[in-house]
Formats: C-alpha cells, structure tokens, sequence
C-alpha cells in the first residue's frame, strides 16, 4: 500500500494563482466546513483564549521587497500537494497514507491510522495535521467526496475550495492531460513547484504574481516641494531663523 | 522538532537495551544460573520499556499491529519487525543462558546481529526525512550505533568500554559540527518554499493564525542557544568523559553501574538535542528559520 504507484492515469490537483488571490480566507473556510461533516476536524477551546483546530488549508501572508519596483504583498494558500514522489507515503508503517494509482490524490485511510506523526514529519509543505480530539492524521482529500459524487449539481463537482474562491486564483484539474485546463494555465503563466529541492514533485502548481511594472509616481508628489511665499514665506525664513 | 518524552525514552531506552542485548547474544558475557537471569532481564527491561514509551507517542495505538505490515517501504514498520524478531531470537538464548542447555553459540550471535540491525532501523525512521536536514545525514545512524555499541560494552564490562565511550563524545561533537549548518546548505528558505524569490526577498506580513497549531507545536520548536550549549557540555560531560574515567576506576561492578547511569543520563540529554535542535523545513512558512 504504502508504496508509491509507477504513474497515475489522471493527475488531479490544484492551480492556486498568487496573483489574483486576495487572502479572503474564504477558501480556508468552506475546506474546514465541507470537511468537518461526518468524521470531523476538531477544534480544541474554539471560543477560548487559546484557540487551535485541524486545517486542511491554510493562508499564509507575505511581503516581498522587489528590487527595482515597489514592495508586493503575497498572500499565500498552503495545503497539500498531491506530490507524484510524496514522502508522507513511503513512510507510514500501516498503509494508511496511499497515493490512488488511477488519480494520484493522497489520502489517509483512518481506520488504519496509529497517529504516529511520522508522516507530517515527512512533508516538507507542513500539509498534514494531527487532529487532536481523534489522534489520527488528517490532510486535504482534494474532495474526493465532492469530485466524484454524482448527488451534486455538476458545478459543484470541485474541491470545496476551488468552488467558493470569489477571484478564481484557485483552479481544479487533471495535469496528465495537456489539454486540460489546468495544464495550460501552469503552461502560459509559468507555474512552479514549491521547494523543488525537495524532490517530491508535487501536482500542485502555483503561479507567480504579475510583473507589477515601476512604480507610479503620487498624484500628491508635487505637494512635497512646496515653498511657501508672501508672508507665509516670509514667516517661513524668519521662524527658520530662531 | 518538540523533544517528546515518550520518543526520547523510546530511542535511549531501546537503545541501550539492544546494545547490551547484542553483547549478551555474543556471549561477550556467560553468565549462568541467577545472574544469567538479572543481565538478560536488564537488557530486556530496557528494550521492552522503550519500545512500550514508544506507543504513548501515538495518537491510535490500537492499530498498533498493522505498523507490521509495510516492511517493503517504511523504516518504522522495520523497526517493528527488527525489534520482535530480535526479541523473540534471543528468549531461547537467554534460557540457555540461565538454565545451562547448551544451545549453539550462532543463535546468539544472529540475534545479537539483529539487535543491533534494530537499532539501525531506529536511526533510519529519522535520518529518511529529508525534510528536517540535520537528521538526513550519515551521521545519525552512526550516532545511535555508537551509543548502542558503547552503552553495551559498558554494561558488560568490556575493557575497551572506556574507549567507546569516548568514541561516543567524538561523534557527537562531529553530528553537533555537521548538523549546525546541515539547514544552510539543504539551500531551502522561505524564497523556496512559496517560490517568491522569483520576485524578491519575502518575508513574514501576518501570521496565518494568531494561535497555535499541530505544526507550530510539533514541529517548530525553538531551543534557547544559551540552554542548548550548556547541555551539549553536560551531554559530552555525562554520556561520554565521566563514564570512561569512571570505568578506569578500580570500583568494580559499582563502578559499571554507576558509569552506566551516568551515561544513560548524558544519551537523555543528547537525544533531547536531537530532536529540540532539529529544524523542519515547514518552519519557513511561519518566518521561524532566519
């Protein structure tokens, strides 16, 4: 089981756009409240001084000083990749991490579960959370319970959070196919891995913010160098002297 | 990474017990009668009580059994194997040992092989991740090996024990020496990890979350610089230096038990480095590796 398959038929996995992504949260938010159903992801004094729970996705923020333009600032979305070499697989001694040989999606199946932690370990993304309340290892399923099901509207057919992102930065698909929709996007807009140093050659893909070109000058520059004339000039000269 | 009690014990404890274990399967020592019975207890007290610290680390331990099933590919279901098998090997040994039957030497020194192939296994489920540097090296099972070899030899009174456990001083400080800059040269920074470097020099805006996290708590632990030099000098000090002069002493079999105890000390305090001073990757994401 927790040996790697050779090649998957499909490719699922995500496009998430550094470029459009505004940080709303909201992908965070309808992951943690499609995924709480049923077995659930616990949370531990949520309303409490000290607050913690089980995320599948998190958004992190970040500023970058550009050399020769003006500071961006990146907000970033962080779950799980669905790597094609993913260690968080090779390394669980119960079989309970798999990768699906017809889709590539990792999953974790929790009955088989000890809630050793090595597999979290494992990920150099940080995409796997130990849920507290149940002790066994939880991690983004890419919906598997959404992409499939035919009881949904076929629109809804998507991972919760590629169909609740208000600015499209979050896009869902199969990369084995480079006709896809995905495909092409990473193709045209440059998408990369994340830490490819790393060696687990994740499916998901992200793409980089927009050249932002140099910096405009403010409307309200010339107000910078005002000098004062008339008797306020003459105040001016004369306080400057004191 | 957060230094748990229960994997601390686990990795000292068991290896230390299957350190002596392989000395007694050796037949470094043939003792027979009662005493046969206290040192195979010892040995296998320690490697037991490991082990059982080693399931409180888990957050599901009744599936426990099926840790056995994935020896192709994960090094914890190995050391799963590796541990019952040497366990179970050396029980007819060790009854040998103690009721005089005479069984072949090889049996022993097979299991002894295996004890020490367990240990082995213990440094692999760490020095495989790749994502935490300073255990991905060579080093590191080489670290257990020495502490396992030298913590034998001391509690079987070898003559060169004194020399092991210098040995074990020498390779601490060559892991300490690599694995300062081990974060460095695995050449990840938060550049790399949202690939923003394409752009510039990110940095931290915001925190994703205002409070803590199974990530934060587990695997982004920060070890004062300060407590973390003192202790590698009481580490160098207990596990390594006092024991081998102690062991130099003529105290006898005081001497043994007083110097194992020290060393058993300073191996604690060594492994809790091991994992308070590792350094995941993941921290990049939270601005917490420079």
């Amino acid at each position: 089981m927790t040996a790697l398959p050779q090649a998957t038929e499909k490719r699922l996995g995500l496009v998430i756009d550094l470029d459009t992504c505004v940080g709303c949260q909201a992908c965070v938010t309808a992951c943690k409240g499609w995924n709480d159903g049923g077995i659930g992801l616990s949370d531990q004094d949520p309303y409490g001084a000290s607050p913690s729970g089980t995320f599948l996705n998190r958004v992190h923020s970040y500023q970058v000083a550009v050399p020769d333009g003006p500071a961006q600032v990146v907000t970033f979305p962080r779950s799980c990749l669905h790597c094609d070499n993913a260690p968080c697989v090779t390394v669980c001694p119960t079989g309970a991490s798999y990768k699906r040989a017809e889709d590539g999606i990792v999953l974790v199946n929790e009955d088989a579960c000890i809630g050793c932690g090595l597999c979290a370990w494992a990920c150099p993304y940080g995409a796997r959370e130990m849920d507290a309340a149940q002790g066994v290892m939880k991690k983004c399923t890419l919906c598997v319970d959404r992409i499939y099901n035919e009881t949904l509207p076929e629109v809804d057919r998507e991972p919760a959070c590629v169909r609740t992102c208000p600015t499209n930065a979050r896009h869902f698909g199969d990369f084995a196919d480079p006709e896809s929709h995905v495909s092409k996007l990473v193709a045209e807009r440059g998408g990369y891995d994340l830490m490819p140093g790393m060696g687990t050659q994740p499916t998901n893909k992200y793409l980089p913010p927009r050249a932002k070109g140099p910096g405009a000058a403010s409307p309200l520059a010339p107000l910078l160098d005002v000098k004062a004339t008339g008797i306020a000039g003459w105040l001016d000269r004369m306080l400057g002297k004191i | 990474m957060h230094p748990a009690a229960s994997v601390i014990l686990f990795s000292t404890l068991s290896g230390l017990g299957f350190g002596f274990l392989a000395f007694l399967g050796w037949g470094a020592l043939a003792p027979s009668g009662w005493a046969a019975f206290f040192l195979w207890a010892l040995g296998y007290g320690l490697a037991v009580t490991g082990l059982l610290a080693s399931t409180f680390h888990l957050g599901n331990p009744r599936n426990a059994l099926k840790a056995f099933t994935q020896w192709r590919t994960s090094w914890l279901s190995r050391e799963a194997w590796a541990s019952v098998v040497t366990l179970v090997l050396l029980a007819p040994v060790a009854l040998s040992g103690i009721f005089g039957l005479g069984l072949p030497r090889l049996v022993g020194q097979v299991g002894g092989a295996l004890a020490l192939g367990t240990v082995f296994t213990t440094a692999m489920i760490y020095t495989q991740i790749k994502a935490v540097p300073r255990w991905h090296h060579w080093l590191t099972p080489v670290m257990f090996l020495s502490f396992a070899v030298a913590g034998g030899a001391t509690l079987s009174g070898r003559l060169w024990a004194p020399l092991a456990l210098l040995s074990v001083g020498a390779v601490l400080l060559a892991v300490w020496r690599v694995g300062d800059g081990a974060f460095v040269r695995a050449g990840q920074t938060l550049g790399t990890a949202t690939g923003l470097d394409r752009l510039g020099l990110p940095s931290v805006l915001d925190p994703a979350h205002t409070a803590g996290n199974y990530l934060k708590r587990e695997m982004i632990f920060v070890v004062g610089r300060k407590h973390a030099a003192k202790l590698r000098k009481l580490a160098l000090l207990l596990a390594s230096a006092l024991p081998a002069l102690i062991l130099l002493l003529p105290l006898g079999v005081w001497g043994i038990a007083l110097a194992a105890a020290l060393h058993l000390a300073g191996a604690l305090a060594a492994r809790w480095l091991f994992f308070a001073e590792a350094e995941h990757v993941v921290g990049l994401y939270y601005g917490a590796r420079g």
